[in-house]
């Protein structure tokens, strides 16, 4: 089983925060592996905000192949940082060869051209990339998009915290939104594409859980966008049907829970909205999810959310403070880094609402 | 002694041979007024009889009248099994015996000069069903619980009508952020997944269509079950028609139009619209093949509903006048959708075949987004009569070609977006849930029965050649016939009460499966909860093979 979490502040918050958030839920997952993604960045990648940043693992080989298809796409390296690492004998981490993180200048014809199209070029360029490395094994590309950083990687998240330093606060490395997990697909092979927080386009999700619908699922995401790849996680399939719901169909989140738990239809029937509601939990009743999970989500404008599944058999709960939000499968990371907040403050989200964060931290909880 | 001639009928060369035990007989003659086919008769026998009077043998013989019952040698008066006689006999002393040596296919045709007609399903059944072989094998364990089926919720419906893919949804955001519906969308209707299926109001006796549209009520009002029945191809009684339980029923049409004269009459007095059109096309049990309704089941009843003499009622093959797949779209798809203002689901029912996947794409790439569903019926389906050549030797069994439709709309992204309902022989061994369930796994939305329904009502038939006789109107149970005396055999009541106990039976199975596997809505393609034995079932079905 999973744990996730999320933090959500005011500031800029190091990753350290999220490896302690995630630290004491330890007995629930299996120290694995260790994810995250980050939104909002500060630190050296708070300057340019507007530029695609490329997150990659990868070999010297794979690097190479990377930078030629990008240089001749286009684009046009402006930032590249190369973590520092810590590899000290004994420690548990699969770790690669190369950790890429560049920001990247759009090719000229693209500079004043309509973001959506930007937004269309990042996805192509992240697939092609990702299809070239794939194939031989060369590097795993997570992320090619502004203002968002991933890191994946194999082994003990305390490891992993040590190898790439992340124990250690600064003010470099730093985003306003956080998403991580410490546990590898351990249901199946040991894929890094398939450890959750998953990234498509602005969008993150990640989730504890089962996804019993995955193969409707699957079945019905294959032909619906050329992003929806891989499927190393039935996990995936949330944050595939969420960018659908929310970027596709430009559908308010607020209906993202009704399609993936759709209202039973007895209580469909008692709404004013019950022809929508409808004609949505028929129309995409292949991406419903049916099983126990809980999911947390960023949206492109990184308003941080999460939500459960409709019988309520895997926990989540909202912590906050002034400057903070913090989302975890378990109260105890919660109060491992938010010590001092009001805890009769905090949300035990139910079955059947989404509780959403914006950018003020104003808390809004949508009852489906 | 007669001369012997080898081409005269005995009871040795029919399918059944009836075993008549003399010395239990007690004469009250309740098998021969109970046997509908006159297969036996009363007849007088010259008995010796031999006996001793004195204290001493001293042996006599007499010869003497003595009344038996016979079995009648005339294929015409055939016995076919039906074991009614063994039913009303207070002493054991009569019931009919399978005739393994029976040469009646070859005498039948040769005396007749004419095809055996016959109802019932297909009687030339050589292997284990597919549907068991398969095992629902994806049994949710610790991280994803089971669910409860007594405690938890269920949603056990399935949509009838034509989805529109999700970007096709006229849907706009008002000031409040909120969707606003713009315009009308096609009618779906969500319906219990099992539909009783077209039996008309001619292949039943008016009892045994009462008794079901009795129980089909009874689950949608009392039981909360939104349960449909299709009328079958033969209209329905006007009463009917003007009442309010016409939601409950889906109205059919077939090649031969027979009822709609009525139908369309009572259209202005409707205060409820029906459930669905269904558009017949074909039927599993005797693909390629018109409905048959032959005269001697025309009563006065169904001459009224279906304004028709007493004569032999066919329905043509096919229907006249339509020439292609689009033509069928835009004919009568379109214009049934408009007889009721596009407020009532249209779909259609062909038989399975080999070519079953094309027709279904060309309805799933229908640009008029009104075809409301695709009911697809295997070769093991029931029928009321069809000749045996057509029930025994053609058609085309339904798992496969479900599958293969569901796959082929996946493959173009389109599943769910026409309803695939799927029949033809599913709880042919009495379980349907567990066949139903199987079937929507593999990608049915749901399900229709026919035969089964009339099993609950007391069919004694089966798929071993026994009574088979829905055709004669001769029905001994009361149930395909339309004389009073037979039909009276059948309790209206008593009939519905069964249907209902079974689909109420049924529920709480579908929930025993669903429940195990952790889904709480239909699990509609959910093939990986499935698992077979059989390598090649598994392959052809791509599901998993295990051993």
């Amino acid at each position: 089983m999973c744990r996730i979490g999320a933090i959500k502040s005011l500031n800029y918050v190091h990753p350290s925060l999220a490896l302690k958030l995630m630290e004491s839920q330890q007995k629930g997952h299996d120290n694995s592996g260790f994810a995250m993604i980050m939104h909002d960045l500060g630190g050296r990648f708070e300057s340019y905000k507007h530029l695609p940043t490329l997150s990659m693992a990868c070999t010297d080989e794979g690097l190479k192949r990377a930078e030629d298809m990008l240089h001749e796409a286009g684009f046009q390296r402006v930032m590249q940082w190369v973590p520092e690492t810590d590899p000290q004998p004994g420690l548990d981490i699969h770790a690669m060869p190369n950790y890429v993180f560049q920001t990247f200048d759009y090719p000229k014809y693209y500079r004043k051209g309509e973001p959506k199209d930007k937004e269309e070029l990042l996805l192509d360029m992240r697939l092609q990339l990702r299809k070239a490395l794939e194939q031989d094994e060369q590097g795993f590309v997570y992320s090619f998009w502004p203002d968002v950083v991933t890191l994946k990687e194999i082994g003990d998240p305390r490891d992993i915290g040590t190898y790439f330093k992340l124990w250690e606060p600064d003010d470099k490395f730093t985003a306003k939104v956080i998403t991580a997990q410490c546990r590898q697909n351990t249901n199946y092979d040991i894929v890094r594409y398939a450890a959750h927080p998953f990234f498509l386009q602005g969008y993150t999700a990640l989730a504890n859980g089962e996804n019993t619908f995955y193969l409707k699922n699957v079945e019905a995401q294959r032909n619906l966008h050329r992003g929806y790849i891989g499927f190393e996680s039935d996990s995936q399939c949330f944050l595939y049907t969420l960018h659908y719901v929310h970027r596709e169909l430009c559908w308010p989140l607020r209906y993202y829970k009704h399609v993936v738990t759709p209202l039973p239809f007895s209580e469909l029937d008692r709404r004013e909205d019950k022809e929508q509601l409808l004609a949505m939990r028929q129309s995409l009743a292949n991406l419903e999810i049916n099983g126990p999970n809980t999911i947390i989500g960023v949206l492109p404008d990184f308003t941080l959310f999460t939500c459960c599944d409709a019988k309520k058999l895997r926990p989540v709960v909202v912590g906050r403070t002034d400057e903070t939000v913090v989302i975890s499968s378990e109260v105890c990371g919660i109060n491992d880094i938010l010590p001092d907040r009001d805890w009769e403050t905090d949300i035990y989200p139910h079955e059947r609402e989404i509780v959403a964060i914006d950018n003020s931290l104003e808390v809004q909880r949508w009852r489906q | 002694m007669e001369t012997m001639k080898v081409q005269n009928v005995t009871p040795n060369d029919m399918p059944w041979k009836v075993k008549y035990d003399a010395s239990r007989c007690t004469l009250c003659g309740s098998c021969v007024s109970a046997c509908s086919f006159r297969a036996i008769e009363c007849k007088v026998e010259r008995r010796r009889m031999v006996f001793s009077e004195g204290d001493l043998p001293e042996p006599k013989q007499r010869f003497s009248a003595v009344p038996v019952i016979r079995q009648v040698k005339d294929v015409r008066h055939y016995c076919r099994g039906c074991g009614i006689c063994e039913k009303v006999c207070p002493n054991d002393a009569i019931a009919p015996q399978r005739n393994p040596d029976t040469r009646h296919p070859i005498l039948s045709r040769c005396l007749g000069g004419d095809s055996i007609k016959r109802g019932g399903r297909k009687n030339l059944e050589a292997s284990i069903r597919t549907l068991d072989k398969l095992r629902v094998g994806r049994i949710s364990q610790m991280t994803d619980p089971s669910l409860d089926a007594q405690r938890h919720t269920f949603d056990m419906l399935a949509p009838f009508g034509r989805i529109l893919p999700a970007k096709a949804l006229p849907f706009s955001l008002d000031s409040q952020n909120l969707l606003q519906v713009e315009a009308t969308m096609p009618p779906v209707r969500w319906i219990y997944p099992v539909i009783i299926g077209d039996m008309s109001i001619g292949a039943l006796s008016w009892r045994m269509w009462e008794a079901v549209a009795m129980a089909v009520a009874y689950l949608n009002e009392e039981c909360g079950m939104p349960v449909r029945m299709c009328s079958g191809e033969g209209g329905v009684p006007v009463r009917l028609l003007k009442s309010r339980y016409l939601k409950y029923m889906i109205l059919q049409i077939a090649s031969g139009h027979f009822g709609w004269n009525r139908i369309v009459k009572a259209m202005p007095h409707m205060v409820e619209d029906p459930a669905g059109i269904l558009i017949k096309i074909g039927q599993g049990a005797k693909p390629g093949d018109g409905g048959l309704l032959q005269a001697n089941k025309v009563a006065d009843h169904i001459q009224e509903i279906r304004g028709v003499p007493k004569a032999d009622l066919l329905s043509p093959p096919n229907h006249q006048g339509l020439y292609s797949i689009e033509e069928s779209v835009q004919k009568m798809f379109l214009s049934f959708n408009a007889a009721f203002k596009f407020r009532v689901p249209v779909a259609i029912k062909v038989a399975a075949s080999a070519t079953s996947v094309s027709v279904f794409n060309n309805l799933v790439r229908d640009p008029y987004n009104i075809v409301g569903g695709f009911f697809l019926d295997g070769i093991d389906g029931g029928t009321g009569a069809a000749h045996e050549v057509s029930l025994d030797h053609t058609g085309h069994p339904i798992v496969s070609k479900l599958r293969d439709c569901y796959l082929a709309a996946v493959n173009q992204g389109r599943q769910g977006q026409i309803p695939l309902w799927a029949a033809g022989g599913l709880g042919k061994t009495g379980d349907l849930a567990a066949d139903a369930f199987k079937m929507i796994a593999l990608g049915a939305s749901g399900v229709f029965t026919g035969k089964l329904v009339l099993q609950m009502a007391g069919c004694v038939g089966n798929d071993l050649g026994r009574c088979n006789a829905c055709n004669t109107g001769l029905c001994p149970v009361g149930i395909t016939t339309q004389e009073p005396a037979l039909v009276h055999r059948l309790d209206v009541d008593r009939v519905a009460q069964n249907i209902v106990n079974y689909f109420l039976a049924m529920d709480t199975e579908f929930k025993k499966l669903m429940a195990p596997i952790g889904n709480s809505s239909l699990p509609v393609g959910r093939s990986d909860a499935l698992i077979s034995t059989d390598k090649a079932v598994a392959d052809q079905l791509d599901i998993q093979y295990v051993c």
